[in-house]
């Protein structure tokens, strides 16, 4: 790919990969949250966290090019995706692996094909090399045999690592994920995690993860923004292991400590 | 107090002293029976005589569910908006643990939805906007969609030809036994419209005339169009619904894959190339249908039947209604794709845009068909 700046296996560490100045997010005029600055190093393990309702899920729809900022940008690398043309937009997608929260597998497709359509659409490789590749990824997610399987005929944790699957299936820069390990139980999960990690260190990947399990965000994450749904403004950033630490915010506490810290709020409910 | 049936709960109200209320609950209260209505109490309130503690005895208290614990809310909610005191010491002890549950996070403002109807004129302003916005999705919708088949012509169109061929069956072929039993019915029905006129003149053999004329000018076109809106169209609709809940849309999006060419494009392709012979079909059927009535009902030859109607068949009559029919699969191809990808995100939603698809399809369907009525009466065919 010409714009491409990584190549798999290769890691730059401590440069910017993706840099947010200044969003704020809105329907209409509702406006969901201001002033969202952060930075994603290469090879960061990144957290988007808070409560419910609190807009992570839209912070991820906005980074990967699926709702406009109502104002601010987003840059990847060195370009800057909000302000790019449909053509560079389109190239800058190719880079990135998105796993849904549903997994939103094609369900018309088998496994192997939903693996081998990016494949089949952005590179020049014969029917049977595809076949190899996208046999390969589900093997890498413990999915061996399950190639001419339709996403109804398996469980719901499989459709999770098959949607990696098809996420890994170009080889991405940046991987994003929505809420993985929502549904899952204790077990898969942690397997889960153990996947992403391997697989950033690997494929040198960057990882962006909606989440808001604990155990998830302290197993894996190195760095994190944690938005707060009552202001409408990200109250804390950095490293979540410091922010258990030392962070002073009684809000971050009351989540980073299920509630066992940080006072009585008014809205322990969501 | 008023006397309830036994195994109902009831309640009883009286002042123990002038300013205390004592609430006595009895019997079982049971949302299964009816249980009293907390106005009971709030009529005590708002009474003369000013209430400023309330007290409650369940000693005659034999079972209590849901019923109750929403009485109480409701009680002490009339209690703090006067100023009232409450002794929740006579309740029992699990009653009172559920009572600071239910008020311990306080009713977050504005979040209840303000039932405030507007003005006439605002609501006329707002549906009117509403249409504007919709007429430009519309627009904008048919934009992609032209620049989709733009790409399709030069073969830069990204599809699988698996799913065209898919479609293709699932509107064309599968459609056929359907559209057989109605056009051939509908056949049948303009013979007998016009066999009972024209046979008071001796003349039924121009029911076959009729027969021709109306099912290759308008009527297999409409009718055709008519069953595929609600097969198709709204199979369509329901379709790509469900793939955006289930964000396998945005999947494509993301994936730089538009899901115009992928998605739209082949279903739109399919019905241009399936209508047209699903009418010709139709027209046939039709015709089979009217001699069906002329041979067996008004006697007349099937030879004289089908020469008179051969006599009568124009080119133009014919290509002009499998021309409205490829027409009418674009309207219906297109409503169908756009009320699935405008689908909100839940399963009621999914239903929805299925409903509407099928009007809209139909709605533009009869206004293409008056349209092309008018047109094709200026220009003269």
């Amino acid at each position: 790919m010409a714009t491409s700046t990584t190549t798999p296996g290769k890691t730059q560490n401590n440069q910017p990969h993706i840099i947010v100045k200044n969003l704020t997010m809105a329907y209409g005029s509702f406006v969901l949250m201001r002033e969202i600055n952060f930075t994603v190093r290469h090879g960061d393990i990144f957290i988007i966290m808070g409560g419910s309702g609190c807009g992570k899920s839209t912070l991820l729809r906005h980074l990967i090019g699926l709702k406009e900022p109502a104002t601010g940008e987003i840059i990847y690398g060195d370009v800057n995706f909000t302000k790019a043309d449909p053509a560079t937009r389109e190239l800058m997608l190719r880079r990135f692996g998105i796993l849904y929260q549903s997994g939103a597998l094609w369900s018309s497709l088998t496994l192997a094909e939903n693996v081998g359509l990016p494949l089949g659409e952005f590179t020049d490789l014969r029917p049977s090399q595809i076949r190899e590749i996208a046999a390969l990824k589900l093997a890498l997610v413990g999915l061996s045999g399950f190639e001419d399987f339709y996403p109804n005929e398996i469980s719901g944790g499989m459709q999770k690592r098959a949607g990696l699957a098809r996420a890994m299936a170009l080889d991405p820069e940046i991987l994003f994920f929505d809420e993985p390990s929502a549904g899952l139980d204790p077990i898969s999960s942690s397997l889960l995690d153990e996947l992403i990690l391997e697989l950033r260190d690997s494929l040198g990947a960057t990882v962006v993860i909606v989440t808001h399990e604990l155990a998830s965000i302290f197993a894996i994450g190195n760095s994190c923004v944690f938005l707060d749904a009552d202001s409408r403004v990200q109250i804390a950033s950095g490293d979540p292991k410091e922010l258990l630490a030392h962070s002073e915010d009684p809000r971050v506490r009351k989540f980073l400590t299920r509630g066992k810290e940080g006072g009585q709020s008014e809205n322990h409910h969501v | 107090m008023q006397q309830t049936p036994a195994g109902q709960g009831s309640v009883s109200l009286t002042r123990t002293d002038r300013a205390t209320l004592l609430v006595k609950f009895v019997g079982p209260w049971h949302l299964k029976r009816d249980v009293p209505s907390a106005k009971v109490v709030e009529g005590e309130l708002q009474s003369s005589l000013p209430v400023k503690r309330l007290v409650f005895d369940t000693s005659e208290l034999t079972a209590w569910d849901s019923g109750l614990i929403a009485f109480l809310v409701q009680t002490s909610a009339a209690c703090r908006a006067r100023g009232v005191d409450q002794d929740r010491a006579g309740l029992p002890e699990g009653l009172r643990r559920l009572l600071e549950l239910a008020e311990a996070v306080p009713e977050k403002k504005g979040t209840r939805s303000a039932e405030v109807r507007s003005p006439f004129f605002e609501r006329i302003g707002k549906a009117s906007l509403g249409y504007g916005l919709s007429v430009g999705d519309f627009m904008s919708f048919l934009g992609e969609l032209t620049v989709a088949f733009g790409k399709f012509v030069r073969g830069k169109a990204r599809y699988r030809r698996v799913d065209l061929i898919e479609v293709i069956q699932e509107c064309g072929a599968n459609a056929v036994g359907i559209v057989t039993l109605i056009s051939f019915l509908v056949g049948v029905i303009l013979a007998f419209m016009g066999a009972v006129q024209l046979s008071q003149f001796g003349a039924s053999i121009y029911v076959a005339d009729l027969v021709c004329i109306g099912m290759t000018r308008d009527m297999g076109a409409i009718m055709t169009a008519i069953i595929m809106s609600g097969r198709t169209g709204a199979a369509f609709a329901a379709k790509l619904g469900t793939m955006k809940v289930t964000q396998e849309i945005d999947a494509f999006t993301t994936m730089g894959v538009s899901p115009m060419e992928f998605l739209v494009l082949p279903r739109v392709i399919a019905l241009v190339l399936m209508m047209p012979l699903l009418c010709l079909y139709a027209d046939f059927l039709g015709i089979l249908g009217g001699m069906f009535v002329g041979v067996g009902m008004l006697g007349l030859s099937a030879r004289n039947y089908m020469q008179e109607t051969i006599s009568t068949l124009t080119l133009t009559n014919l290509f002009g209604g499998l021309f409205k029919a490829t027409f009418y699969g674009v309207l219906i191809a297109i409503a169908g794709c756009l009320k699935g990808f405008q689908c909100g995100n839940s399963s009621s939603a999914v239903g929805d845009a299925a409903t509407q698809a099928v009007v809209m399809s139909i709605v533009m369907v009869v206004v293409a068909c008056g349209l092309f009525a008018v047109v094709f009466n200026i220009v003269g065919i």
